[in-house]
């Protein structure tokens, strides 16, 4: 995927490289006015699918639209996941643009209607779209003032929006509607690219709390989501499978599956499916297939897994370096070294991948549960051989992503589908095949070897990390001697054996919890306190001031590590955003059980636009990181998953809730930051610190599980 | 083998020619239109698909439709009533007990029914009666707090 910031290059008197889709947008919606803008910067996306290579456009990817009868849509490539974008931004764009809130809609994830949009990860929904639409909303609003000054004949200073009329103040029946000016005119306006951040503080609705506007939808059932969506004639797809990842297939024998009434077969190579208009029935069908595959996979496991990635031919790329590791290595008065392993995990949505396609005068139109609706549609373009005009994705809501609907093999299956047998087809994939064909995130290892002088300052910091990437890499303490190591896949050695892909907050858990692992082990071993021993060697004032605030709220009394009490603390970066957590933890030394009972965290988003959305996603990933923490771990074979349910694939539960605390950082000076992830950053690190506080066992693999917590016991 | 089927569905007379092994999730999204009953992974584990049958809540993807010939089945789509919301779904709004929505309709009729049995459910007992119902957005928090404020309120409207 490139990286190249596409942002930089504004409307502002240069050649618009996607003007002809936006002169289709205004044909599409008739009249009115549009203004174009830009809220995505694309170096934000390091998460994204490789496969979106299409060349992106520069000047514009969402649009303010308001219609000849007055009513305001934003349109963007953005999806609605859960995150709560769907209400935050109408609510900000109903404000800014002083209308009733009913008036306002956002249409989202549709590729005819939409502009392109890369994806939807992680936190940039209001880190970037936010400001970007408000601004957008201000433009549209100037340009309504001035319309509105002209018609009436007065100076737009006199003019005041109510509920989107505009009134002269000084002759209040002298008014005009935001659709009377909109209707019969064609006004094309672009929004320059102008970092906005100064005027977040005057906004009205910023700090306010929102409820929800997509609550009362999904409360009552009403919401759709994709496997909701019904057509006539509809049909119900089942796809057979490989046993594991690299098996091919030598034969099949349909003959069993035939025989269902009710059933046909479609094949199409060694693509075989059994579609059906009643769901168990190809449900039934599809075991009945006999099959025999070749095998030919990676001889690697989840027991063998790390090793065999430290000795993987790989790209080698110094991220950062700073001062002399060798120098440094000489003040150094006690060197550590140690080795931190991280697992493949699954997103588990608990929506599964789902899709409806059917073809609509050669036209494929498909649903999707997708966080990647444009690039589901370059997939259908690309596998397929569709024109790109000739394929629509329409997103409707999305039950959860987490990374793992940025892939959109689905979709594709399910257009194959369509266009093979031309009826609307509907695949939900099975939660066998959610497990098995997930995009994990990636595991990983981390070296480091790092070392104090005798007052307890780190001197040298010498990080390497394998296929986790460098999102949360940086040392972020105050070292002189640093230097950060990515070991990566090479196309021509693959490591993985299956696909791997963005995970809430990708990579960041696995380089949190090594650096925040070591940095304890180092604060032990100089007899400093945690807290104290961060903060001397911090110069970062953000972090300073989290770890404060954090510890104000944890009420937190200082101590040497291990103290026997089960607390502890840990600190990262994520998305723009600061945060630290303090943990106090409780281990079963007889059975190596872990029970979470309290987290804090404080969190330095900038300025918060909407402190209850900020809080639930705080709670959330702080929930969702005890996953990661103390159970969620992919074991395979070969290209075979094991773990292939929740039978055995053990996510979060209500009997897990710790006490949790958040303190939100008062910011409003400060360009808003991402609050979908951070906060799920560092519970792996600061549930290991507080193990060790508790027991003196360190835990250096993720999950934390009786065994390896009683592994770990056994070296103390 | 089809056969006549009737049960009461949200309070109306329903009546199917079907094979009575049909599962019931499938039929109630199918063959009856309430596609807010969901499929989350159609082994019993995650609740998703969780609707009343009697006043019990129970997995519908686990159930087949002939077991619920001549009883009571209520969905989410049967909970509110002449336009006013349920308790339950009311306090899940005014707690923000959701983010994608997807376990939100079995996590209700989870809760629904928990309440039916055991109006005053201590946090303890909350906590044991959604164990096994997923939400992987991590809205637990506030679904423990949306269920003590829909306790209070329909005790206070008795
Ligand atoms: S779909 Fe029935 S329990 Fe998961
Ligand atoms: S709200 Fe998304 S799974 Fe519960």
């Amino acid at each position: 995927m490139k990286e190249k910031d596409n942002n930089t290059a504004i409307s502002s008197g240069k050649k618009e490289r996607s003007g002809i889709k936006r002169r289709s947008f205004v044909q599409l919606l008739g009249g009115g006015i549009f203004i174009f803008f830009a809220p995505w910067k694309s170096l934000e996306l390091l998460s994204a699918p490789a496969e979106q290579a299409r060349s992106l456009p520069k000047d514009y990817n969402a649009f303010l639209h308001i219609a000849e009868d007055g009513t305001i849509t934003c349109y963007t490539g953005k999806i609605e996941m859960g995150q709560g974008i769907i209400t935050s931004l109408a609510q900000e764009m109903a404000e800014e643009l002083n209308v009733p809130f009913e008036k306002v809609k956002m249409v989202m994830g549709d590729t005819d209607l939409c502009p392109y949009d890369q994806g939807t990860w992680g936190s940039m929904s209001t880190r970037s779209f936010g400001p970007r639409m408000r601004a957008a909303a201000a433009e549209a609003r100037g340009v309504l003032v001035g319309m509105a000054s002209a018609q009436l004949g007065v100076p737009a200073s006199q003019l005041e929006v109510r509920d989107g009329i505009l009134v002269d103040t000084k002759h209040p029946a002298s008014k005009v509607t935001y659709g009377q000016l909109a209707k019969g005119k064609k006004i094309e306006k672009f929004l320059d690219d102008k970092p906005a951040p100064e005027d977040f503080s005057k906004f009205t609705y910023v700090g306010k709390s929102l409820k929800r506007s997509d609550a009362y939808l999904k409360v009552t059932g009403r919401a759709k989501y994709c496997g909701d969506m019904r057509l006539p004639g509809m049909v119900y797809a089942r796809i057979l499978r490989p046993p594991s990842h690299g098996a091919k297939l030598i034969s099949a024998d349909v003959s069993g599956a035939e025989k269902i009434a009710g059933v046909s077969i479609v094949r199409d190579g060694d693509f075989i499916a059994v579609i059906s208009e009643n769901h168990d029935k190809a449900d039934e069908a599809i075991v009945k297939i006999k099959a025999d595959y070749s095998f030919d996979e990676m001889k690697v496991s989840d027991k063998t897994l790390h090793d065999f990635m430290l000795k993987a031919d790989t790209r080698v790329n110094v991220a950062r370096t700073s001062g002399d590791l060798e120098a440094g290595r000489l003040l150094c008065d006690k060197v550590f070294e140690s080795e931190y392993h991280d697992p493949y995990l699954a997103h588990a949505s608990i929506e599964p991948h789902t899709a409806l396609a059917y073809l609509d005068n050669g036209k494929m139109i498909v649903y999707a549960a997708t966080q990647s609706p444009f690039g589901l549609q370059d997939g259908i373009v690309r596998e397929l051989g569709f024109a790109r005009e000739n394929v629509r994705v329409i997103t409707p809501f999305v039950g959860g992503g987490f990374g793992g609907k940025g892939a959109f093999q689905q979709g594709i299956e399910a257009a194959r589908l369509a266009k093979l047998t031309g009826k609307p087809v509907m695949l939900a994939w099975t939660r066998d095949e959610e497990f098995f064909y997930d995009t994990f995130h990636p595991a990983g290892v981390v070296k480091i070897n790092s070392g104090i002088d005798k007052s307890g300052k780190i001197q040298m910091w010498d990080y390497h990390v394998y296929f986790s990437g460098t999102r949360g890499s940086d040392t972020i303490y105050d070292v002189p001697n640093a230097k950060t190591t990515s070991y990566s896949e090479k196309d021509t050695s693959p490591v993985h054996p299956f696909g791997t892909g963005a995970w809430r907050a990708p990579n960041n858990n696995t380089n949190t919890f090594a650096r925040e692992s070591q940095i304890d082990i180092m604060a032990s071993a100089a007899g400093i306190d945690p807290l104290e021993f961060r903060l001397t060697n911090l110069k970062d004032e953000k972090m300073i001031d989290c770890l404060k605030a954090v510890a104000e709220k944890f009420g937190y009394v200082a101590g040497k590590s291990p103290s026997g009490r089960g607390i502890s603390v840990a600190c990262g970066i994520d998305a723009g955003t600061w945060v630290a957590h303090m943990a106090e933890v409780q281990v079963d030394k007889a059975t190596g059980k872990v029970r979470v009972l309290h987290i804090a965290c404080a969190q330095d988003m900038g300025l918060c636009v909407n402190p209850e959305g900020a809080l639930m996603q705080m709670e959330g990933c702080m929930t969702m990181g005890l996953g990661y923490t103390l159970t969620e771990e992919i074991h395979f074979e070969g290209g075979n998953i094991l773990d292939r349910g929740f039978d055995s694939y053990d996510i979060p539960k209500f009997s897990w809730l710790p006490k949790l605390d958040c303190v939100i950082l008062d910011r409003k000076d400060k360009a808003p930051q991402g609050g979908g992830e951070p906060a799920i950053i560092a519970i792996g690190a600061v549930v290991a610190n507080a193990i060790y506080d508790a027991t003196g066992a360190r835990l250096y693999t993720m999950p934390f599980t009786p065994e390896r917590v009683l592994e770990a016991l056994k070296k103390v | 083998m089809e056969e006549t089927i009737r049960f009461s569905l949200n309070g109306k007379k329903t009546e199917l020619r079907i094979d009575p092994s049909q599962t019931l999730l499938w039929v109630l999204r199918n063959n009856l239109g309430m596609t807010g009953t969901k499929f989350g992974c159609g082994t019993g584990f995650c609740g998703a698909c969780t609707v009343l049958v009697n006043n019990e809540p129970v997995r519908s993807c686990s159930m087949s439709v002939g077991d619920v010939a001549g009883k009571k089945i209520v969905t989410i789509e049967g909970l509110e009533k002449k336009g006013k919301l349920h308790p339950v779904q009311k306090a899940f709004i005014e707690h923000d007990a959701l983010q994608c929505g997807y376990c939100t309709p079995g996590m209700i009729m989870t809760v629904t029914g928990l309440l039916i049995k055991n109006p005053s459910p201590t946090r303890q007992e909350i906590i044991d009666g959604l164990e096994n119902s997923y939400c992987r957005c991590a809205a637990h928090v506030r679904i423990i707090e949306a269920v003590q404020t829909a306790a209070k309120e329909m005790k206070g409207g008795k």
